[in-house]
């Protein structure tokens, strides 16, 4: 680790990480990339934990898509994982691709991003001179960009477990291990019938922070109910910003995204009832 | 620079260029020329194989990664000259036509009978999920797998 840091210091901006490559390798086939130094990080073994802290989950940078999908605990805790990793990719590639990869990469559609952006989750940042915390909303600074600096890398993922809450993805794709045309994940906690926490996260759709704050906030202090949730996924429908690309039109995902937060909002409820909170 | 790993049993040495993809290393430097190359995109898998145990898309990992990794490509399925059941189920239920997408599933179908032995049909169709078949329209593949379940070991096939 401390020589991945000090390989990163030495050649700052010039150099890339690479994890599993399953981004970075493409872009590189497209020269959309075009890295002097390649700093390798897969024998970084003691980064792909996955593991509960006290009241958090912690992802190590280096968990690969199998990892999460193997968890047992993540699963439990966070079924919006599981949800997300059944549907992220194929299995080869999740045996490659890499948690840290995902949300450094900040692709507008990658899937991790909308999961932790709705489950509030913190990125730890380390480099030669200590760590940082950050939570996913200052993480991610546009497409493609984050809060990374050239000398620093992103060591893990920090998600609060709350009690009594429940959580669900839901996505669209083309064809089976496709990118999304849009996806929405949902975490809520409900308290003596009402929302006592709601975040509800966004992939593909141009969501700002890969969330939708406005449907978020509607839903606080509401009943779980088919009306607030239908408010919340009117909100979102409203808030978004997709672009038309060749997996559909604006008008088209612009709809998906609303209905597949009313459809994860419902699964999340359900579950949140389940564990009895 | 210079890259060792262990290929199907055997350590090679070899000076590359940095750049170079795993899957040209197997083909063009080794001369395996079973592992395939096909999108370069890792959307068709046609260029699985497996390092450290675990099918991998050989053209979205650099030979440098490979560096000290342990490297098994569809030439060691057969073993003195014993078919893996994988290979004889392909030629069993007519997996295969015109061979292009094989080499890659049966890599895949031989890492999941390793872990999951009397795997289902949706079991079978989710592992081979990120490999594109243009021939056959998987339904052979698939009988291809569950054949190499029944006939777990190599004497049955032969019995
Ligand atoms: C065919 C295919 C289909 C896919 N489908 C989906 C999908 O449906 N949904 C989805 O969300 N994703 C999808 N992906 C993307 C896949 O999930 C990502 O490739 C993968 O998770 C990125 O991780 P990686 O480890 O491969 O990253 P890499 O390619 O190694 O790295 C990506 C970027 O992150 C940087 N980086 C990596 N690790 C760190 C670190 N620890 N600290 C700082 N910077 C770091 C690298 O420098 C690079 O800029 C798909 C990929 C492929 C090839
Ligand atoms: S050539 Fe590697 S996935 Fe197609
Ligand atoms: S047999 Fe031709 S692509 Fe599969």
């Amino acid at each position: 680790m401390d020589n991945a840091l000090a390989l990163l210091e030495r050649h700052g901006s010039e150099s890339r990480i690479i994890a599993g490559g399953h981004s970075l390798l493409p872009m590189m086939k497209l020269r959309l990339a075009r890295p002097e130094v390649l700093i390798d990080i897969n024998d970084l073994g003691d980064l792909s934990y996955v593991r509960r802290d006290g009241d958090e989950l912690c992802l190590g940078a280096m968990a690969r898509h199998r990892d999460l999908l193997n968890s047992h605990e993540a699963g439990t805790l966070f079924p919006i994982l599981h949800d997300a990793e059944r549907v992220i990719a194929d299995p080869i590639v999740r045996n490659r691709g890499t948690v840290g990869g995902s949300i450094c990469q900040a692709d507008p559609s990658e899937d991790l991003s909308a999961v932790f952006a709705a489950l509030r989750a913190t990125a730890v940042i380390g480099s030669s001179k200590g760590t940082r915390k950050v939570a996913m909303d200052d993480f991610h600074i546009g497409p493609y960009s984050t809060a990374v600096g050239p000398a620093e890398m992103l060591l893990e993922v920090r998600i609060p477990v709350q009690h009594g809450s429940g959580s669900a993805y839901e996505k669209v794709e083309r064809r089976a291990g496709d990118w999304a045309i849009a996806a929405a994940g949902a975490a809520l906690r409900v308290e003596g019938g009402s929302v006592s926490y709601a975040g509800i996260g966004l992939a593909a759709v141009g969501a700002e922070h890969f969330r939708c704050a406005r449907a978020e906030a509607s839903l606080l202090g509401q009943r779980a109910s088919e009306e607030s949730f239908s408010e919340a996924a009117r909100l979102v429908s409203e808030s978004v910003n997709p672009v038309a690309d060749q997996r559909g039109p604006e008008d088209y995902k612009r709809h998906l995204a609303g209905e597949l937060t009313l459809r994860a909002l419902r699964r999340a409820a359900a579950r949140a009832e389940g564990q009895g909170g | 620079m210079q890259v060792t790993m262990t290929v199907n049993g055997n350590e090679v040495t070899a000076t590359i260029e940095p750049r170079l993809l795993l899957v040209h290393f197997i083909r063009d430097h080794l001369l395996l020329r079973g592992t395939h190359w096909g999108c370069d995109t890792s959307n068709c898998g046609t260029c699985v194989l497996w390092m450290d145990g675990e099918p991998v898309k050989s053209c979205t990992v650099l030979a440098a990664m490979a560096n000290g990794r342990e490297i098994r490509t569809v030439e060691d399925l057969e073993r003195g000259g014993v078919l893996d059941p994988v290979q004889q189920g392909f030629i069993e239920e007519h997996g295969l036509q015109c061979g292009f997408c094989t080499p890659g599933m049966m890599m895949t179908a031989r890492w999941l009978l390793d872990h999951n032995p009397d795997p289902s049909e949706e079991e079978i169709r989710e592992a081979i999920s990120g490999q594109i078949c243009r021939c056959t329209g998987y339904k052979n593949i698939v009988s291809a797998i569950r054949w190499a379940a029944e006939h777990p070991s190599t004497t049955e096939v032969n019995a």
